[in-house]
């Protein structure tokens, strides 16, 4: 009797061993892409594992969004239950690989070539310690400019080309009875107009210093407290109920012809596409007047778990299907933003992706190329929430002067360092 | 059954008598073990972590837990933040915020609920309607109730713009959109939603005076006033204690309301503690902060109920 049973639970456990021994078809996948545009844009990637013989599954996130998938994901982890991949931002990759959850793709990164076809300030986020642990999916500008076009030859107005430019352009439509600009008043977005505001008065060196090294000097200078200074005027030709909008609401102004002009990272082209607006015709896509040649970038990426063997093959795949051209080509296209690697053809983009990916490529060489601190890019979420902290109580007259926001950008980036 | 173990018990004594005693210590036994997980659930999960999150206030954990205790940092950080008050650190607008919500809040409720459960225990007609129109406010979750508001005291959506186009041009009522007011249509949603519960105590408080005792005022002359103010409120003392502590914790963990009606306010003027908490543990990957922000709230807490429960306690022997 007791040997029977032995016999059989060692045949069962032998079994359950065999099946473990199998690789495992599935990609477990946490991610907030449940949009529209972003659902359909995803399909792509899970037809192109499906081909492969890959299912797909959503890892379940209740309510949505990405501060709540970042909670489930830490969640996961914490349990020692790590998906296959996760989409991730900038410095929280560089998190979790420091304390060691993530996996490693470095072979295949070789073999796909991504160390020469990927931007080195994004490998910045997707290397961690000479291993990839990351696949960037798309690259995002911010520093762009959503016009809407019947409103600019309404009022007569041409491509402003620096920040003076600018404000004479905003005069004009107030002066037509037009929002000049729409803004909602969230703290992300107005330190993201923040960060152009920034690249366009003190410089691409400028931009660098104070926003990715940190620099106090350069935080506390002159040149920030004209940054200040101009984002106030541009603040003043926001309309009064701005506050706590949420950016697409503020697109749809521009789209509807309430605003001319909204400042925003390219995934406002997204709803311009959604809402049937062709670049050029409907809408025009400028980058902020005086950063022409330079980007502020942020990226979306999965990041790679470090999972059991049985689980890694699906990972590759994964990873592998993110990164071919094809996927980076129809994925972007959709999503507003240009591809993560600089050798994919442009020929299916509209004429503001095709003006992004010769504006990333160019950034790239030219060392032009900066992480947004408003999204998160150009420094640990402490300091970047921290600065949202210190423009959004500016924006909003908690702190009163461009002398004391000065002050105090320099304070809460030294605290939260 | 009973009848058949002391039978049982008169024929065969040295069988019977111990499976008796397993029994009859299985039934002493019983509660404890129904009792057990539960009680086991608490220790760990409330009163574990609760040790846990001030272990963890003392560390240098930022994204992830750390173990290791670097001392009380994280509270001196918050010490310092309570007296930025120019321009506001987010710490010492939340404690404000805190201090302004809470105080309306509960006042707000209290007179509101009582005033409401004095008109309805007028003897009125539909009264079994009224009731309830007034209680399901509390059915909804945070989340409905500061959406709606959201929507009904934004500026270009809600009453505002209704009132515009009524042809009232020159109402103004933008309160969401401004720091200095923001917290304050908090106040209004958070007592939208509690005050009719608070309502239904009041009203069983009152269904439960004894009617002699108004009917003897009123031949001694009390007037409505005076016997309201003289008699029924000092009688619904005991209501007044279990409302306020029931307001008091509802405010204290206010988190829903906040980001569902305002996602923060202006420049975040419109955070709580608990807002505060969340932040700084799950978006700024500074946990050590969140749990020591977390920590002073569980010791304001205490300091309210701690109290309460002495006061209970020390009269049951009565």
């Amino acid at each position: 009797m007791l040997r029977k049973l032995l016999i059989g639970t060692a045949l069962a456990s032998g079994l359950a061993f065999a099946a473990h021994a199998e690789d495992v078809k599935e990609v477990q996948m946490l991610h907030w892409w449940t949009s529209g545009g972003e659902a359909a844009a995803l399909n792509v990637l899970k037809g192109d594992l499906a081909k492969e013989g890959y299912a797909w599954k959503d890892v379940p996130v209740a309510g949505g969004g990405g501060d709540a998938a970042m909670t489930a994901l830490k969640a996961m982890v914490a349990a020692g239950n790590y998906p296959t991949a996760s989409q991730m931002l900038g410095y929280t990759v560089l998190d979790y690989a420091a304390a060691g959850v993530m996996g490693d793709l470095t072979e295949t990164a070789k073999k796909e070539g991504w160390d020469k076809s990927v931007p080195a300030a994004l490998q910045k986020f997707s290397v961690y310690d000479g291993k990839w642990v990351a696949a960037p999916v798309n690259v995002h500008s911010v520093n762009w400019l959503w016009i809407n076009k019947a409103v600019m030859d309404k009022i007569g107005g041409t491509e402003p080309k620096t920040f003076d430019d600018f404000v004479a352009l905003l005069d004009k439509a107030k002066a037509a009875g037009v929002i000049p600009l729409a803004l909602g008043g969230q703290n992300w977005q107005e330190a993201t107009m923040f960060d152009s505001v920034v690249l366009s008065t003190g410089g691409p060196e400028f931009y660098k210093k104070a926003f990715n090294d940190l620099d106090d000097e350069s935080l506390k200078s002159d040149t920030m407290k004209k940054s200040f200074d101009n984002l106030a005027k541009l603040v003043t030709y926001v309309d009064p109920n701005f506050s706590g909008r949420d950016w697409n609401l503020a697109t749809a102004m521009v789209i509807k012809g309430d605003a001319l002009v909204q400042v925003m990272g390219d995934w406002a082209k997204g709803e311009f596409n959604a809402a049937k607006k062709t670049p050029g015709t409907d809408f025009l896509c400028y980058r902020f007047p005086g950063t022409e040649g330079s980007v502020v970038y942020n990226s979306d990426m999965f990041g790679m778990f470090n999972v059991p063997d049985d689980r890694k093959a699906a990972q590759v795949a994964l990873a592998t299907a993110t990164l071919s051209k094809s996927f980076q080509s129809a994925f972007n296209v959709v999503k507003g933003s240009v591809p993560a690697r600089t050798d994919v053809p442009d020929t299916d983009f509209d004429a503001c992706g095709k003006k992004g990916i010769a504006d990333l490529k160019a950034a790239n060489e030219g060392g032009t190329l900066f992480g947004s601190l408003a999204q998160g890019y150009g420094a640990p979420p402490a300091v970047a929430n921290a600065y949202k902290d210190v423009v959004s109580k500016f924006v909003h007259g908690q702190i009163k002067t461009s002398d004391e926001a000065v002050t105090e950008l320099v304070k809460a980036i030294d605290d939260a360092k | 059954m009973s009848t058949v173990a002391t039978s049982q018990i008169k024929l065969t004594p040295e069988h019977a008598r111990p499976r008796a005693s397993v029994r009859s210590r299985l039934q002493d036994a019983l509660p404890k073990i129904v009792l057990a997980p539960s009680f086991a659930i608490t220790i760990v999960f409330v009163y574990g972590f609760i040790l846990w999150t001030i272990y963890l206030s003392f560390t240098n954990s930022k994204t992830f837990p750390s173990y290791v205790i670097t001392g009380s940092r994280a509270y001196q950080r918050l010490w310092r933040w309570t007296f930025d008050t120019d321009p506001p650190s987010s710490w010492y607008t939340s404690i404000t915020n805190m201090g302004i919500f809470g105080f309306l809040y509960i006042l707000i409720c209290l007179a509101l609920g009582l005033f409401l459960a004095i008109l309805l225990d007028q003897k009125i007609r539909g009264e079994g309607v009224l009731r309830p129109i007034y209680l399901y406010p509390m059915a909804l979750s945070f989340i409905v109730t500061g959406v709606a508001w959201k929507w009904f005291l934004d500026p270009g959506l809600g009453l505002e713009q209704t009132l515009h186009q009524w042809g009232w041009t020159s109402f103004h009522f933008d309160w969401i959109k401004n720091k200095d007011f923001v917290i304050y249509t908090v106040v209004i949603a958070g007592v939208w939603q509690a005050s009719g519960f608070i309502m239904a105590m009041f009203l069983a408080g009152l269904r439960g005076i004894d009617g002699e005792i108004m009917k003897a005022a009123q031949i001694d002359g009390a007037t409505t006033f005076q016997l309201y103010r003289r008699i029924v409120i000092p009688l619904l003392r005991p209501i007044f204690l279990s409302a306020f502590i029931v307001l008091a914790h509802l405010a204290i963990k206010s988190y829903d309301l906040v980001v569902a009606l305002t996602s923060g306010g202006p420049g975040g003027s419109a955070w709580l503690p608990s807002n505060f908490m969340y932040e700084y543990t799950f978006k700024r990957n500074e946990m050590a902060v969140g749990s020591a922000s977390a920590v002073i709230m569980l010791m304001t807490i205490v300091a309210i109920i701690v109290p309460y429960l002495y006061s209970e306690l020390r009269e049951k022997p009565r």
